[in-house]
């Protein structure tokens, strides 16, 4: 018996086995190892902006190179932004229509498109268009060329290439995507607009005239331009996965996975902390 | 008050930086993941001077070159270009010192994106902008050329071989005209023809230029061609440095090993 008056449980239990406890520390470990991970992945990224932050002030400026990163980022991808905003503007319409009409409220219809395209599915859908193609394309370009040492070659011909490589790329994000959102809430609109349109008669001065009606500058530009800090994240995500690599073919792969799934992550996240911001500072 | 000797000193001074190595590498150690590459090795080259070091797969011969161009720092130990130390130098400082150094990759790293010519003409768009286009256009000409590539200038990198790769990178490596030139395995993997041919372009190089140059290589006959003095690398120490007699009459035993297997 034991002290307190129980019989002692471990003259029944089965013979003790080492299984278990080898498999504690390696979850210890594994999580250990997750910790310094993710800190050590934060604090590289915090250098790595740095050092871009710092290249981009500085003279010299690579105005070629970012004139043909806007092209890359912005006219690249305007076909895609234009489709999806085209899809979105429909699949709004449809529902829209159906809800509004279950609850009476019908004439609300071009208000309730213009402000779910405009103020909610127009930035979100734009900043996940182009960090699939974006970052993706990006993350895989500099990761090839870390492979190949041609960063390095970059570097030792006396150029630096986060000024060359990372600020032009991150600056090209950061400008296209209010640009590109403007265009997918254009075709959003006309396209769900003309959804409308196929089955009851809606003209499209009215539809805009009801949809914008009472509208602020300050209900729309934010959550517009709201998307530069989505270029800030696709662009800075996808050149630090790129310019970290290591591993040759499956380092590449790897790079352009992490880099739009990174992104696409942290967009999502950073637009909670938007939007909370935008209603405090434009109620 | 400045004494006669301090004059005397400080006149001195610019005397002493110009009888200074071009290349100087003080006691530098280098580790990667705990494991030691480099063991505290001394080395230096001086103007018009060409040094081979030579050595195994994996004692740290590239990443000597990589330390000297300022791609790795080394965990300690100095290295000295024209008498600078580049520890702590900023990326854009770096810069500066690299304007005077040409290097070649041991797999050229060509931008794959660019025509052979753009490779060429890519570090003068950076630094020579106040150099015209056609200024520019023939400088690469010339450069093309003096790597017997003038033909080829108009094909990317994926449609030559190895050997012309290499030119090109040699060419580009070139074109800011350095005073040091650092070459990592220049004859690897080419057929003895090719590497006769880059070993002479290394020699009309040197003739003409009178370029500070280190080549790393394991290709003892290259080498020998090429260098004045010979350092041999093994377990990230120097174990002999001199000329190639030097090694022949060593008595130390990986000296007698590695000049026979080569």
């Amino acid at each position: 018996m034991s002290d307190r008056g129980f019989a002692p449980v471990a003259d029944l239990s089965p013979p003790v086995q080492t299984r278990p406890t080898a498999f504690l520390p390696s979850i210890a470990d594994y999580a250990a190892n997750l910790f310094n991970g993710f800190f050590e992945w934060f604090g590289s990224l915090g250098i790595f902006s740095w050092q871009v932050l710092r290249a981009a002030v500085t003279p010299p400026y690579e105005w070629r190179e970012l004139i043909r990163q806007l092209d890359e980022v912005g006219s690249k991808s305007l076909p895609l932004v234009a489709m999806a905003g085209a899809a979105i503007g429909v699949i709004l319409s449809l529902e829209a229509r159906y809800s509004l009409s279950r609850f009476g409220a019908k004439s609300m219809f071009p208000a309730t498109l213009v402000y779910s395209v405009i103020q909610v599915m127009g930035p979100v859908i734009t900043g996940l268009v182009v960090s699939g193609r974006v970052g993706a394309g990006m993350g895989a370009e500099l990761a090839s060329m870390k492979v190949t040492e041609q960063i390095d070659a970059i570097e030792a011909s006396a150029i630096n290439p986060y000024r060359l490589l990372a600020a032009t790329r991150i600056l090209a994000c950061i400008v296209m995507l209010p640009l590109l959102t403007i265009a997918t809430d254009t075709t959003a609109l006309l396209t769900g607009w003309f959804a409308q349109a196929m089955v009851e008669p809606l003209s499209f001065h009215q539809f805009i005239a009801n949809g914008f009606n009472n509208a602020t500058f300050s209900a729309f530009l934010p959550q517009t331009f709201k998307t530069a800090v989505y270029g800030l994240i696709i662009g800075l995500i996808a050149c630090f996965q790129g310019m970290r690599t290591r591993g040759g073919a499956a380092g590449v792969g790897r790079a352009a996975t992490n880099s739009v799934v990174l992104a696409s992550l942290f967009l999502i996240l950073a637009d909670v902390v938007l939007v909370k911001f935008i209603l405090v500072f434009f109620p | 008050m400045a004494t006669a000797l301090d004059m005397t000193a400080k006149q001195a001074e610019p005397e002493q930086e110009s009888l200074a190595p071009v290349v100087a590498v003080e006691k530098v150690f280098k580790s990667f993941e705990g494991r030691k590459v480099l063991n505290g090795i001394t080395l230096s080259v001086n103007r018009g001077e060409t040094l081979a070091v030579l050595g195994r797969s994996g004692t740290g011969k590239s990443v000597l070159l990589r330390l000297i161009i300022g791609l790795d720092t080394p965990d300690s130990g100095a290295i000295r270009i024209h008498g600078r130390a580049t520890a702590g130098l900023a990326i854009d400082q770096m810069g500066e010192i690299r304007k005077k150094m040409g290097f070649l990759f041991q797999n050229a790293a060509l931008y794959d994106s660019l025509s052979v010519q753009e490779n060429v003409a890519f570090p003068l768009e950076h630094h020579r902008k106040d150099m015209p286009k056609s200024e520019r256009t023939d400088r690469v000409r010339q450069l093309l050329a003096e790597v017997g590539l003038e033909r080829d200038i108009d094909k990317m990198p994926s449609d030559i071989s190895g050997g012309m790769q290499k030119r090109v990178g040699l060419a580009r490596a070139l074109a800011l005209e350095p005073e040091i030139l650092l070459l990592d395995e220049p004859t690897a993997g080419l057929d003895p023809i090719s590497s006769g041919e880059i070993d002479e372009l290394v020699l009309k190089l040197q003739r003409e230029r009178k370029m500070a140059s280190i080549v790393v290589t394991h290709d003892l006959h290259s080498a020998r061609t090429i260098a004045g003095r010979l350092a041999l690398l093994n377990e990230g120490d120097v174990v002999i440095e001199g000329a190639f007699e030097d090694l022949q009459q060593s008595d130390i035993g990986f000296v007698k090993e590695f000049l026979k297997q080569s």
